[in-house]
């Protein structure tokens, strides 16, 4: 049976996205920007380096521990540029928005909004408001677009993973795939985690700033640590190996995995990232991360071993050896 | 949540690796039967550190893969029926029936809802009395429990909009089948920790005492199974068989009896087909005639005629018969995003399993 409609998991960002992104958008918009599937597009106008990007923002529920959509939406693309190594400078922002939402509620969306650009030293200079009948539209849905520069001999981009690179997260994984859900309808479970939703231009302005030669950088989101890192090795070719006890998981998070039987490793996240950095400026880096207030909890989780065609392996805590492959659609509850 | 780590110590499981390694001579097959225990196993690369004299079979323990194709086929019929809410399990939105999905009658239009709970079910009836809002009623005695207080809440409650379309089973008669087949070669059984919390470890008494063969009731961390490994190697180099359990923090010989009484109540045992298995007898769990209103079965929706996978050997995985990469379908045409057989799309199933944590590919 082969799909001839849209299904959810062709958002998940696993599987189904890439082969729906790679068969579909790139075969139709090809380009050497694109090409590249990194989180954003480095472009060289008139001697400038910049960095462009997009991103919708779609969340159920709206407001959830630690965030709401609005912060998600400006950070996410902060993110995003910062992920291509730029200092994020301008977001546009769209706003679509469904008949009888309440007006309290968008005012508190864009509240949060303005406050998450003051703290990521961001500006929103340009957007757009459509209103679309009940039902066409599930409450708000919002896009953001981004533009930052890139400093010279910066050079980072998915598919630049060298052997040798040491990996590095800048702290605990799953945390706002585990918030999210733990509010969702159906299943409401108490829980102490907040999402993470921070923004990480400041990090990266600070590890740059101490290695210009940093290889790789992704914010882990949909699809999680697991997914990312698969699509690094893939597009860059290489192989690599993580250590399952050096990757930080908060206890609550391995707790409600455990009891969901989820895989951390496959949750989303909205404050962290992945750093693919060659030894000899590894150690200056990860101090650098961890005096930021946003790595305080970095870690090396792994390294890049050899050229291959894309390979991730996990060692488990117990001594055991596994394959990581990207999200296949949605991580669903188990049933018993 | 110190407790998690406690059962991942890399130094304990070296020592319970060595103990196995020091008394395990024979070449011998076990199975774990709960799909749970195989991503468990995949997940911490268990496999891989054990002597390879020592196999591990995957059992029938994924209620999503033994649900049969027909049971699919009425479910979707239901769901192009006006007026109807299906809610479900998310594992159970792609599992393949003859000629469609949920997830794809999801996609033209039919109300398919995923819940949490069987309670999420019944919120969604009490929510939409002018709809029919049937449940999924899919799983082992874990799941069963749930389902048979969903109905007697609705009694209680009046909630005349909910039904369940029962698909529920039992545990112990499928391994008996097995046994009897004859086809794989077991020598001990890893039981599933969830279901033995409520039946406790009686009902699997007549595996050793009629087959000679031993089990332990496992729970789910690396040094549970490993330990639960090791206990099943000293039973058959002792040539002993008997139940242990090893999951003693959660399971007790006599079982939960309130979840057993709701069982009871709710359910009687009927013949049920399994996928891959075929029918065994007493095996599945239907709804009683007192509750009859409840069952979505006697609403008799024509059902589309059903036409099996062809090249699927979910059966023989389901088994123990064959591993996945046997099956000629595997990762070729039936992956994750495009499965197949049941087994492929659960992520307790074992063709996900091997899928997913699979060796190099």
């Amino acid at each position: 049976m082969k799909e001839d409609e849209i299904l959810l998991s062709h958002g998940s960002g696993g599987k189904l996205s890439y082969s729906l992104i790679k068969e579909l958008f790139l075969s139709h918009f090809d380009n050497p920007y694109l090409e590249r599937l990194d989180d954003g597009a480095v472009l060289d106008i008139e001697g400038v380096r910049l960095a462009y990007t997009t991103d919708s923002y779609t969340v159920d529920p709206l407001f959830f521990k630690g965030g709401n959509i609005g912060k998600l939406a400006v950070y996410g693309t902060v993110n995003d540029l910062a992920m291509c190594g730029a200092k994020p400078l301008y977001l546009s922002c769209s706003f679509i928005i469904e008949e009888g939402f309440p007006l309290s509620s968008l005012e508190k969306i864009v509240w949060s909004m303005k406050e998450a650009s003051l703290i990521a030293q961001v500006e929103i200079v340009t957007g757009d408001t459509k209103v679309v009948n009940k039902g066409a539209a599930d409450k708000i849905f919002i896009n953001t677009s981004g533009i930052g520069v890139v400093r010279e001999g910066v050079n980072i981009s998915g598919n630049n993973a060298q052997v040798g690179d040491l990996i590095m997260v800048n702290g605990p994984i799953g945390n706002h795939g585990i918030a999210i859900l733990s509010e969702r309808e159906g299943l409401k479970f108490e829980t102490a985690i907040k999402s993470d939703t921070t923004p990480l231009s400041s990090l990266v302005i600070d590890m740059l700033e101490v290695s210009r030669d940093i290889h790789v950088l992704r914010d882990p989101t949909r699809g999680g640590l697991a997914t990312t890192l698969k699509e690094i090795a893939l597009s860059s070719q290489v192989e690599v190996e993580i250590e399952e006890e050096k990757i930080p998981i908060e206890e609550g998070v391995r707790a409600a995995c455990e009891i969901l039987g989820y895989d951390p490793l496959y949750l989303a996240n909205e404050g962290k990232l992945v750093a693919f950095v060659p030894p000899k400026d590894a150690l200056a880096v990860l101090s650098k991360m961890k005096s930021n207030k946003y790595g305080r909890k970095s870690e090396i989780i792994g390294r890049v071993m050899k050229r291959s065609e894309g390979i991730v392996y996990l060692h488990t805590a117990i001594g055991g050896k596994r394959i990581i492959d990207m999200l296949t659609g949605e991580q669903l509850p188990r049933i018993c | 949540m110190r407790y998690i780590e406690e059962y991942r110590n890399k130094e304990i499981a070296r020592k319970i690796l060595e103990q196995i390694k020091c008394i395990s001579q024979k070449e011998i097959n076990l199975m774990e039967v709960c799909g749970t225990h195989t991503v468990a196993i995949f997940r911490n690369g268990i496999k891989e550190i054990l002597p390879p004299h020592i196999n591990l079979i995957s059992g029938p323990g994924c209620p999503v893969c033994v649900t049969p194709l027909r049971y699919i086929d009425e479910i979707i019929a239901l769901s192009r029926e006006d007026n109807f809410i299906i809610t479900t399990f998310g594992d159970m939105m792609k599992v393949p029936g003859s000629t469609s999905t949920l997830e794809r009658e999801k996609a033209r239009g039919a109300e398919v809802r995923i819940v949490y709970s069987t309670l999420d079910a019944l919120k969604i009836a009490s929510d939409n009395p002018s709809k029919k809002v049937v449940f999924m009623g899919v799983g082992f005695e874990t799941t069963s429990p749930t389902i048979a207080w969903a109905i007697l809440k609705a009694e209680e409650e009046k909630i005349k909009n909910f039904l369940v379309l029962s698909a529920a089973k039992i545990m112990p008669p499928a391994m008996k089948q097995i046994l009897e087949s004859e086809e794989v070669h077991i020598d001990g059984f890893i039981c599933p920790g969830h279901v033995s919390a409520i039946i406790g470890s009686y009902p699997y008494n007549f595996i050793p005492s009629q087959y000679g063969i031993p089990c332990v009731i496992s729970g789910f961390e690396p040094l549970d199974i490993l330990q639960s490994i090791f206990r099943l190697v000293k039973q058959i180099e002792k040539k002993e068989a008997k139940v242990e359990i090893q999951y003693k923090r959660v399971v007790k010989p006599e079982g939960n009896r309130i979840a057993l009484e709701k069982i009871n109540k709710v359910f009687t045992l009927v013949d049920a087909e399994w996928r891959g298995i075929g029918k065994i007898p007493l095996s599945g769990l239907e709804i009683r005639e007192e509750y009859a209103s409840f069952n979505a079965r006697k609403l008799n929706v024509p059902v589309e005629e059903t036409r099996e996978i062809e090249g699927c050997r979910c059966g023989e995985v389901l088994r123990g018969v064959i591993t996945p990469p046997e099956c000629r379908l595997f990762k070729n045409i039936c992956t994750p995003e495009n499965p197949q057989g049941a087994c492929m799309v659960s992520s307790e199933g074992t063709c996900a399993a091997y899928y997913q944590y699979g060796r190099k590919r």
